[in-house]
């Protein structure tokens, strides 16, 4: 089944209630979605010079601090870490390329998640109120936050199994639904030299359409693409630095409402996961209709 | 009239009610039910046998009114999938939108869909009537046996694919026909039907101005010559 939920808020003020607003709506979907659960959350970029690192470890009681500490002292970047539980932003001036040579060297049990001067990113195994409380999502800030619940029905429940998916920079993907074909479109990007982390089916679309930008594609024009290469089942809730971007398939029969008013957009699986959202009863609440890409820019 | 009992579901869960409604309603003496809260929880009032008027004051989720007996149910808002799946009888009314399988298997009574109602709207109905004030998405009416779908607005591809012995009428744009849906011509007792549904929903409109789709009735018979093309 699997559950989706997004909120872009239109209005400054609303930035620090980001965290407070989605944290229900991702509880919420726990029903369609109860073996793990994800949130990215989108921020003013940092400096140009600067990426904000993602970082997972699997390992109980991972230390972070001496993880920067080592970070610091080996590549010589200053560096800002934020640590919690499995979890941990390194916001550093380094090139990307630097840094995950440097972490599959030093460090190759501690997973790259994303990356990006705006995303940060959380995801794990269990119950997606859980889960929430655990990161304490409900402090989170930030203009735009996307986020899914997943019940698993293709590939194992790990942490790395878990959405959002990410592939390039501040690009993230959530998903319900299921492909058919992700090994072909699988071989079709190794033999490009795109390197796949898990088995599941999300990753290979997820990767697909960043490579599709990669080439010169807008976000637009890659989705297109992908209704003729991506075979199966999708609504596709994504985000980039300055928008969010909804599509279903032609089948559509992977649900979606969106909910918009003057201060936010958001969206989910169903409505129930925000009818506690302030002025909700004003708000413009479509279906998105099937192939039509929705899309809202900061 | 006398005033209406009021069930909050901010207050009551969504079994409390419906159990109240399937086992207490009678003994309560009360007629008229308002559910507020209803903050597009599921299966709200869902497996009625009475004859009571429930107004529900908000967006509903999915099932809401499903396998409906008698009762009169209005959604004040919007209602998600499967509104009315497998109406027996009385009327379901939705003020907004529906989502996709409105009406689905319905075997008897009227569903009125007073915005648009997504795709599949009609799925498999079995004898209900479904009035749509706007349009449908695709595959609407699909394989579907028998009673009335009726469509203000457009309808989306592939409409009435499969279909049996169920009409559709259609007075906007039709996308598409499904497999074996065909137009005929619209006759005095096709205008005398969809004017008696237009009033029944107390939605106007001119049945003239309508289109009649039913089925081809090629699909009957398995032909092994069609190479799967019908």
């Amino acid at each position: 089944m699997c559950g989706i939920v997004g909120l872009l808020v239109k209005r400054d003020e609303l930035r620090d209630q980001l965290g407070q607003l989605v944290t229900p709506m991702l509880d919420c979907m726990g029903t369609r979605g109860p073996d793990s659960a994800g949130l990215a959350v989108f921020h003013e970029p940092v400096a140009e010079s600067h990426r904000r690192f993602g970082l997972f470890s699997p390992q109980f009681g991972f230390d972070w601090p001496q993880f920067h500490q080592r970070f610091v002292r080996d590549t010589g970047s200053d560096g800002v870490i934020r640590c919690i539980d499995s979890h941990a932003t390194e916001t550093a001036t380094i090139a990307v390329n630097d840094f995950k040579e440097w972490l599959k060297d030093t460090y190759p049990n501690v997973h790259l998640i994303s990356v990006g001067r705006a995303i940060e990113m959380y995801k794990d195994e269990g119950h997606p109120g859980e889960i929430a409380a655990r990161f304490h999502f409900s402090e989170l800030t930030g203009t735009h936050a996307v986020g899914h619940t997943r019940m698993a029905t293709e590939s194992a429940i790990s942490p790395a199994h878990a959405h959002p998916y990410t592939a390039g920079e501040d690009f993230c993907l959530v998903h319900n639904g299921s492909l058919s074909n992700p090994y072909s479109i699988r071989r079709k990007l190794e033999r490009r030299g795109i390197v796949f982390e898990t088995d599941n089916d999300t990753e290979a679309g997820c990767r697909f359409l960043e490579w599709r930008m990669r080439e010169g594609d807008t976000l637009e024009q890659a989705i297109e693409t992908s209704f003729d290469e991506l075979d199966g089942f999708f609504t596709f809730l994504m985000a980039t630095d300055d928008r969010m971007v909804l599509v279903r398939d032609a089948f559509a029969c992977k649900p979606a409402v969106v909910a918009e008013t003057d201060d936010y957009v958001a969206v989910s699986s169903e409505f129930r996961s925000l009818a506690h959202l302030p002025n909700i009863n004003a708000a413009n609440v479509f279906e998105p209709a099937p192939e039509q890409i929705y899309s809202w820019t900061l | 009239m006398a005033r209406a009992l009021q069930l909050d579901l901010a207050k009551l869960s969504v079994r409390e009610v419906n159990q109240f409604l399937h086992d207490e309603l009678s003994a309560s003496g009360a007629d008229r039910i308002e559910i507020l809260n209803p903050d597009g929880n599921h299966s709200i009032a869902a497996g009625l046998d009475a004859d009571v008027v429930i107004d529900i004051l908000g967006h509903a989720g999915y099932f809401t009114a499903g396998m409906n007996k008698r009762a009169s149910v209005t959604i004040h808002g919007n209602a998600g999938w499967s509104v009315a799946e497998n109406i027996m009888s009385g009327v379901v009314r939705v003020k907004g939108f529906a989502s996709e399988s409105a009406g689905a298997s319905g075997h008897g009574g009227l569903v009125i869909i007073e915005g648009d109602a997504s795709s599949r709207c009609g799925i498999s109905m079995k004898g209900c009537d479904i009035v749509v004030g706007g349009s449908v998405g695709h595959f609407s009416a699909f394989m579907a046996q028998a009673g009335t779908l009726v469509v203000c607005g457009d309808a989306g591809p592939n409409l009435g694919d499969s279909i049996y012995e169920a009409t559709i009428y259609v007075r906007g744009k039709i996308h598409s026909l499904g497999a074996d849906a065909q137009e005929e011509e619209l006759k005095g007792t096709d205008v005398e039907h969809i004017s008696h549904l237009l009033a029944a929903a107390e939605i106007d409109g001119d049945a003239r101005e309508f289109k009649r789709i039913a089925s081809a009735r090629k699909l009957y018979h398995w032909n092994a010559e069609a190479h799967q093309e019908y």
